[in-house]
């Protein structure tokens, strides 16, 4: 049971950074590949804030990912915007060149060897619920996630300003023709995109150490997650990330040797009989 | 082109000289013509000949272009098809661009209001009831004819008093043309401007004011719809029909 609530952590991380890829590339036709250098980038502002400024988590949780955001708005006005009319490769290649410049400043100036960031003091402790004890702030996490998934769920798939998102997503040219800012949406779609991966960044230091690999780390696996999800669907980023999470865990209590492992052979098997993913529309 | 019929003080829109280009290759070699206020003006023209080329071009969508565009008196040559947008230019495309991911009423409610003045969503519920009914159905499961009513519809909520409509009736029954015919009647009575090309010559004759005919990017010939059968001839053979 442990084992399965430790999988479903993992897959709350996997379900808010795949989210955030889905949204960025359905409307940027980007792969940002920069996507796990802004999450560690959004962990070590959490803990700057606090180390240098004093600035708590809670505070953190919100700031972090603005500072982010901003920084990837301005990634996208001076670089990304350049690129939409190429083919992928090039979002591709110029945001892997992001990521590794990212991480090799901090790792210049922190080392690899991670900070740690405590769990802020109305979290810690745990609930003892007979089967397993639950750490109250891996509870949060996994809430936190949940409700932040569904939040930007709604907000694509049931509100005005979704609609506008959907549509720019099928038919930029048109939309613009209705009078729609649509170069303005498509760099805020890229700073919201981007300020999820800073959000699921703070909410992982307290749990895992914050050093400069910890978003190369976990993007790979994301980057499965994503494979095996399809890049079209919102929901299905959600539901895939949450899903190999448990799956993970599942595979930790039955086969811990393979539970490494396991999402890249359902990555395997996903793409030879479903190449376009689980929830994905065909390209 | 001077046009004695319609003197360019009064036009909404004056069309001078407007060259375009598809990346490379130029579709685009001087259109001119104007629209008056209220007026419902058709291009009709051979395929290929540059009339979707020539609302693409109004509506800023084209590549590159150049010559003159002016709308209510202002050049709009240089703007984005945003900024047109915003001017109150509304463009109905030829292959509809209704959006699968939204429903019809998502479709429906997209364009954002521009002006004031745009008809309310009673109004364009009794222009077309089918829509009513079908609000929560994906945009692309509506039949043809549906599609090209919402198509239609959400651009009249607007606020938008300029309407380039692109093939309305292509491929429709004949049922369905009759109904959108009978629209862009109403329409005109609301005081829409109207720019429809059109392929279906007999539906032009049925509710245009002015005819312009486009040929290899040019507009070539302009026949007032009261002159139309004394110029049947040489229109068929502008059309090669």
């Amino acid at each position: 049971m442990g084992q399965l609530f430790l999988g479903l952590i993992n897959g709350s991380f996997y379900a808010v950074l795949s989210l955030g890829l889905a949204v960025i590339f359905g409307l940027l036709n980007i792969i940002n590949f920069a996507h796990g250098a802004l999450y560690m980038m959004g962990a070590f502002i959490g803990w700057m804030l606090l180390n240098y400024a004093g600035i708590g988590y809670w505070p953190a949780l919100i700031l972090s990912p603005l500072i982010v955001g901003g920084f990837g708005i301005l990634l996208e006005r001076t670089m990304l915007s350049r690129l939409y009319h190429l083919d992928h490769l090039y979002g591709l290649l110029l945001t892997f060149g992001l990521a590794l410049i990212i991480q090799g400043l901090f790792r210049n100036y922190y080392g690899i060897s991670g900070m740690s960031y405590q769990i802020p003091a109305a979290l810690s402790g745990g609930q003892n619920l007979g089967f397993m004890f639950l750490p109250n702030y891996r509870a949060w996490v996994v809430l936190a996630s949940v409700v932040v998934c569904f939040g930007t769920w709604f907000m694509i798939e049931r509100t005005r300003l979704g609609a506008y998102l959907r549509a720019a997503t099928e038919n930029p040219v048109l939309v613009g023709a209705f009078g729609i800012n649509v170069p303005l949406m498509i760099t805020l779609t890229y700073g919201f995109g981007v300020a999820l991966a800073a959000f699921a960044g703070v909410l992982a230091a307290p749990i895992y150490s914050v050093n400069p690999n910890m978003g190369a780390d976990l993007i790979i696996v994301v980057f499965a997650v994503v494979v095996i999800g399809g890049m079209g669907s919102i929901m299905g980023a959600i539901l895939t990330g949450f899903g190999l999470g448990l799956v993970e865990g599942l595979a930790r209590v039955f086969y811990p040797e393979g539970s490494a492992v396991v999402i890249f052979v359902i990555m395997a098997i996903v793409l030879m009989i479903k190449p376009e993913g689980l929830f994905g529309r065909a390209v | 082109m001077t046009d004695p019929a319609s003197p360019s003080g009064e036009a909404l829109l004056v069309v001078a000289g407007l060259e375009g280009w598809y990346g490379e290759s130029h579709v685009l070699h001087g259109i001119d013509f104007d629209v008056r206020e209220g007026e419902v003006v058709t291009l009709l023209g051979r395929n290929g000949a540059g009339k979707t080329s020539t609302l693409l071009a109004i509506m800023g969508i084209l590549s590159k272009r150049k010559g003159s565009v002016r709308f209510r008196g202002d050049e709009t040559i240089a703007l984005q098809p945003r900024q047109i947008a915003r001017l109150g230019i509304a463009l109905c495309p030829e292959e509809r661009g209704i959006f699968s991911s939204l429903n019809v009423e998502e479709n429906l409610m997209l364009p954002p209001q521009i002006q004031e003045g745009g008809l309310s969503v009673e109004r364009i519920f009794e222009l077309f009831p089918n829509l009513k009914e079908r609000l929560r159905s994906q945009g692309t499961k509506l039949s043809g004819g549906e599609q090209q009513m919402l198509a239609i519809a959400r651009i009249l909520r607007t606020g938008a008093k300029m309407l380039l409509l692109d093939e309305p009736t292509e491929g429709l029954a004949p049922v369905i043309v009759q109904q959108i015919g009978h629209t862009i009647e109403a329409l005109k009575a609301e005081g829409f401007t109207i720019v429809l090309v059109e392929q279906n010559f007999r539906f032009a004759a049925a509710v245009a004011d002015r005819h312009y005919v486009v040929d290899q990017g040019r507009v070539v010939d302009m026949i007032p719809n009261s002159e139309l059968e004394a110029n049947i001839d040489k229109l068929h053979a502008y059309l090669g029909v």
